[in-house]
């Protein structure tokens, strides 16, 4: 029996099949969550996939974050499901509280899409298993609300507790706090971050690399051995 | 109907660019004078029924949970008298 995880389609989803895709390269099994199901169907990890969910409407994932299936997952995430928010799905992360902080409109006002570096800062997390701490990756960056905010004392206390777990590397491509790429909450079962890994994992196609399929073969790894 | 406004502007330490942008183009305008401009939103809500302390406390609640992300944004209800 492999891992099953479910990828959400909220209306206005974009990512929901190269995400399903990627868990598929990787040897899970991608199960797909209707936004209006509370049921999750037996998943074993979710992920909130990027796009424009409720057209970033009021503010981005703000809406999303209300619905049925997240009610489910909010509850899930505290008891310890895996949880990985791409993108449109780290800003539905911020806006349910899972995780610190909020996202802003990038301090250029672009929208940006481009391959970016990033810097694995915890190789810890559900997530992040199979890289190692301090390697560097380049994955796809596309978004306009990607400057991440927090207070100064959440960011000392993310520092900290080690819980930045991405960092951009080369120029800071939208203003966001520390550099921040990606955090994750105190248990590491719930992460979140701007960039696109599931667009890099297959060398046929995108930048080439593979760089992003890291993110799949660890939930895996972590959910097979569990 | 009565109508209450929730005005939600991001924390005044939070960088506001759209401002800023907004703020530069006015001299090019002939605007002059303009130090400093924050963007912010502007809800009105219809009412129905009075606007009763427990309708107010309702909508604090609708503007803390939903209107705004009070992580990055304040906000303000007000009731608009009738004209």
């Amino acid at each position: 029996m492999t891992a099953r995880v479910g990828i959400v389609t909220f209306p206005g989803t974009l990512d929901d099949r190269d995400s399903a895709r990627a868990v598929r390269v990787a040897g899970a099994e991608p199960v797909p969550l209707w936004h209006r199901d509370k049921d999750l169907h037996q998943v074993d990890a979710v992920i909130l996939p990027g796009g424009f969910s409720y057209g970033d409407y009021l503010r981005a994932g703000a809406i999303s974050r209300f619905s049925p299936v997240m009610e489910s997952i909010i509850t899930g995430a505290r008891d310890g499901l895996p949880v990985l928010g791409i993108c449109n799905g780290f800003q539905v992360l911020t806006e349910s509280h899972l995780l610190p902080g909020g996202m802003l409109r990038n301090n250029d006002l672009h929208f940006i899409c481009r391959e970016q570096k990033l810097r694995v800062e915890n190789a810890n997390t559900a997530w992040t298993a199979d890289y190692a701490a301090g390697q560097e990756i380049s994955i796809p960056l596309k978004n306009i609300d990607g400057r991440y905010t927090a207070d100064e004392h959440t960011l000392d206390e993310l520092e900290a507790e080690g819980r930045v777990v991405f960092r951009y590397l080369g120029s800071n491509p939208n203003g966001s706090l520390r550099d921040i790429a990606g955090i994750s909450n105190a248990a590491g079962n719930v992460v979140g971050l701007m960039p696109h890994p599931e667009h890099a994992v297959e060398s046929l196609i995108g930048t080439g690399r593979t760089d992003g399929l890291g993110f799949f073969t660890s939930i895996l790894k972590r959910l097979v051995n569990a | 109907m009565a109508r209450v406004v929730v005005d939600v502007m991001l924390k005044p330490e939070i960088l506001d660019p759209q401002g800023q942008a907004v703020q530069r183009a006015l001299p090019r305008l002939g605007f002059d004078g303009i130090a400093d401009v924050r963007q912010g939103k502007r809800f009105e809500l219809e009412v129905e029924g009075p606007v009763d302390d427990a309708a107010l406390v309702r909508i604090r609640e609708m503007a803390e949970t939903f209107l705004a992300n009070t992580v990055i944004e304040d906000f303000a209800v007000r009731v608009e008298e009738k004209q």
